[in-house]
């Protein structure tokens, strides 16, 4: 693997990290909105 | 396929890309206009998760749709650059990312909102990717036809999230993007005829004949007149959506009629084709948004 495929892989990497990161926390924040509300029905 | 293409990991853009997002704002619109012409309340924070289902099981069809037809759509120039065909994505990350969508919109849309919404997304998607994209687009040309129910579940599953029962008007709603879409995606296959001709896929145009395509799309268009406007004779909506729906299926009537009697010749424009497949998407749009409006004023009291 090339010095410049290796930074590509990276940043692919970095970037599913964040992507993946981000929709767990999404999930999180709405089962626990969704939650809430049942709770309160 | 690259090199660089088979050792780096695909990017997150181009698993977003195989839930078709293009396709998707159609099914998050007409889901959400099904969910607030419903009548009844639901909590902003349920609905919001009822529409995310909806979008979430569209997206993991479209994505299984796209894992079973990577080689058709290597030999498309439209479908060609999608992540599959072009190499930018394994065919099997495809298939299980189309899975876990489909499985947790399911599962989502059945512990947050009820069941009853749960099942029927879960037969729009077997629908979609099953019966439709395997079964009958390679085998027969009435593919559109029978296909097209896929697309109509959003606006029933949006307003059964809200009443929680099946009842005449998202059954209204489902059989208007029914008889929507044949005319829809053959003014579009007129067009771009020789793509589906090349992949051996079974539309109307290349299977029957120009002819009979033309015919069956100005019958589907005088079809939908007083079908868009049932939910009017019905009760179910008020004049407003009565009278606009009786106006735009009529403008969908009338530009279909160039359509259906012409021939097309060599290195034609196809300019009436391509009129017609842009108002329907305007239609469609326009429609929805104004059952939405109709409930709202009348619902409120403002009429």
């Amino acid at each position: 693997m090339t010095p410049e495929d290796e930074t590509e892989l990276k940043r692919r990497r970095t970037s599913r990290n964040y992507a993946l990161g981000g929709l767990l926390v999404f999930f999180v924040i709405l089962f626990y909105a969704i939650t809430i509300v049942r709770i309160g029905e | 396929m690259s090199v660089l293409a088979q050792t780096l990991p695909a990017d997150w853009r181009d698993f977003f890309a195989l839930t078709k997002p293009r396709v998707m704002t159609l099914v998050i619109f007409t889901g959400l206009c099904g969910l607030l012409a419903a009548p009844g309340s639901i909590h902003p924070v349920l609905g919001f998760t009822a529409i995310l289902c909806i979008a979430l099981g569209a997206g993991g069809a479209a994505a299984l749709n796209q894992w079973w037809e990577s080689d058709i759509d290597a030999g498309m120039k439209r479908t060609a650059h999608r992540p599959i065909p072009a190499g930018r994505l394994a065919r099997i990350d495809a298939r299980d990312f189309g899975i876990a969508l489909s499985a947790a919109s399911v599962g989502i849309m059945g512990v947050a909102i009820h069941w009853l919404a749960a099942v029927i997304l879960a037969i729009s998607i077997v629908y979609y990717a099953v019966i439709y994209t395997i079964w009958l687009k390679p085998r027969t040309p009435q593919n559109i036809v029978i296909g097209g129910g896929a697309g109509a579940f959003p606006p029933l599953i949006g307003w059964i999230a809200v009443t929680g029962e099946i009842t005449a008007m998202p059954v209204l709603l489902f059989a208007i993007i029914f008889f929507w879409t044949p005319p829809h995606f053959w003014a579009l296959a007129l067009f771009v005829q020789s793509d589906y001709a090349k992949v051996g896929i079974p539309m109307m145009p290349v299977v029957r004949g120009e002819k009979s395509t033309r015919l069956q799309i100005i019958v589907y268009a005088a079809l939908l007149l007083p079908l868009a406007a049932t939910p009017w004779f019905i009760g179910g909506t008020g004049a407003i959506y009565g009278i606009a729906a009786l106006a735009l299926s009529a403008a969908f009537l009338m530009l279909s009629v160039p359509v259906a009697f012409r021939t097309s010749a060599p290195d034609d424009p196809m300019k009436p084709e391509k009129r017609l497949f842009a108002f329907s998407i305007i239609y469609l749009f326009a429609l929805f948004g104004i059952l939405v409006a109709d409930r709202v004023i009348y619902g409120q009291g403002y009429l």
